[in-house]
C-alpha cells in the first residue's frame, strides 16, 4: 500500500495500510509511544483502500479491507479515515484471532489481578475503564479482554478507548489534551473520539493479569448490586464472545475455568462517579 | 405393537460437562455445540452409558441411585430424554 504502519498492541501486532497519508497520520499520533512490532511481523492486516479507484479523489470514501472482511460493510468518509482504522483492527481481532478467547470487555488491573467489565453497548464499560486507568488502576483494554487458553491469565490489549458522546466530556476532564484524537462528528454512533491510554498502560501492555472479579455495568438506575450465578455468567460471556464458538473444546475449558474461579456481579450506576465508588467497594471485597 | 424405543448416550469422551450452581453446561465435541441442562439430564446420559435402555429400563436405573416419586419421575425422565435427543446427545439405537 502507499502507506503504512506497523503497531504491536499486547500480544497481538497490526499493520495498517491506506490509499491515504491523512488516516495513517492521525493513527501515528493516537498511538504515539507505542512499539513498533518486533522483526517486523503482524498478525493481521487492515488495509483502507478507495471505494471504486476514482473514490480516492473525488468524494474520498474509505473501504475496510483486510485479511478479514465484512463482504457488506458500509464506506466511510475520508474524514472518518481514523474510526475506519480502528474498526479495521476490531474486525481483524473479532474474525480472526483465534489463540485468545475474546471477550467484549473492558478489563482494568490493581496488583496482578484483573477486573473484567462488561455489557450492551452503552452500558459504560469503556468510560469506566478509562475512568479507573486515570484513578490507580492499569488500563488493559476497553474494548477486547483476551482470555489465554491456556493459563486462564488475561492479556492487555490496551488500544486507544473509543469514547462516544457524553463520554468525551467525562475523559476530557481527566486526561490531558495531547493524548486525544481529533472529534470525530456525525459518525453511524454519533460523536467518537479516541484516547491513548496512559504510560502505565503502554509500558505493562505485555503484562497479563490474573482475572478476580466479572462485572456487568448496566447505566441508568440507582447504584445498586446484585450476584450473578455461574451459569447465568457463563451464557452471558458465551454471548459477549465473538470467538467463543470458533475455539471449540478449547474456549469452552477456558470460559468454564474463568467462570468458577472468579466472583461477578451485576451493577446499576446512575452516573460515573457512583459507579467508581461501588467498583471500588465490591473489588474491596472481592479481594 | 412396536416396541418401545431404546436410546443411548453420546459416549463421555465426546461431551465435556462442568457443573456451574447446581447447573451442568456440557460441550458437545461433535456438534461443537453447548448446552446447558439442568437435573436429571446428566444423570439420564450417566445411566444410559452402561448400555442402550428404554424409558421404562432408564427410569429403573435411575430409581436405584436416587429417591424420587415414580410419576414424577417418569415425566421428567421422559422430558429431559427428548430434549437430549434433540440435542444429539441421545440417539435411538
Amino acid at each position: 500500500m502507499r502507506h503504512q504502519l506497523a503497531l504491536q498492541i499486547g500480544p497481538v501486532a497490526f499493520r495498517i495500510g491506506s490509499a491515504w497519508p491523512e488516516p495513517l497520520a492521525a493513527l501515528a499520533r493516537l498511538y504515539a509511544a507505542y512499539p513498533a512490532p518486533a522483526d517486523d511481523i503482524c498478525d493481521f492486516t487492515v488495509r483502507l483502500e478507495p471505494e471504486k479507484p476514482w473514490r480516492r479523489w473525488i468524494r474520498p470514501s474509505v473501504a475496510i479491507q483486510g485479511d478479514y472482511v465484512l463482504p457488506d460493510a458500509a464506506p466511510m468518509a475520508l474524514a472518518h479515515g481514523l474510526l475506519a482504522a480502528e474498526m479495521g483492527m476490531n474486525l481483524q481481532m473479532a474474525l480472526g484471532q483465534k489463540r485468545f478467547l475474546l471477550l467484549h470487555a473492558s478489563s482494568v488491573e490493581k496488583n496482578g489481578r484483573a477486573l473484567v467489565m462488561t455489557g450492551e453497548s452503552g452500558a459504560g464499560k469503556s468510560t469506566l475503564a478509562a475512568l479507573l486507568g486515570e484513578r490507580g488502576w492499569r488500563l488493559m483494554g476497553d474494548e477486547f479482554a483476551l482470555l489465554d487458553l491456556d493459563s486462564g491469565n488475561l492479556w492487555p490489549f490496551p488500544r486507544a478507548i473509543s469514547l462516544k458522546n457524553g463520554a468525551i466530556a467525562v475523559m476530557e476532564g481527566e486526561a490531558p489534551a495531547e493524548r486525544f484524537g481529533p472529534l470525530l462528528e456525525d459518525t453511524p454512533k454519533g460523536a467518537i473520539r479516541h484516547l491513548r491510554p496512559n504510560e502505565a498502560a503502554i509500558v505493562g501492555m505485555n503484562q497479563c493479569a490474573r482475572p478476580a472479579l466479572i462485572l456487568f455495568p448496566r447505566f441508568g438506575a440507582d447504584c445498586a448490586a446484585r450476584g450473578v450465578g455461574q451459569a447465568e455468567i457463563f451464557m452471558r460471556l458465551t454471548q459477549s464472545s465473538t470467538n467463543y464458538v470458533a475455539l471449540g473444546g478449547a474456549g469452552f475449558d477456558a470460559l468454564t475455568g474463568l467462570v468458577r474461579s472468579c466472583p461477578a456481579a451485576a451493577i446499576d450506576y446512575p452516573d460515573t462517579e457512583g459507579a467508581i465508588d461501588l467498583v471500588e467497594a465490591l473489588w474491596s471485597e472481592a479481594a | 405393537m412396536t416396541a418401545a424405543p431404546r436410546y443411548i448416550a453420546e459416549h463421555r469422551d465426546r461431551v465435556r460437562a462442568v457443573e456451574l450452581d447446581g447447573l451442568v453446561v456440557l460441550f458437545h465435541e461433535t456438534s461443537g455445540m453447548t448446552h446447558i441442562v439442568a437435573p436429571p439430564a446428566p444423570e439420564i446420559l450417566d445411566a444410559l452409558r452402561e448400555g442402550p435402555a428404554d424409558a421404562a429400563t432408564l427410569l429403573a436405573r435411575l430409581a436405584a441411585r436416587f429417591a424420587f416419586e415414580q410419576k414424577d419421575g417418569a415425566e421428567a425422565v421422559a422430558a429431559r430424554l427428548a430434549e437430549l435427543e434433540q440435542a444429539g446427545l441421545v440417539r435411538r439405537t
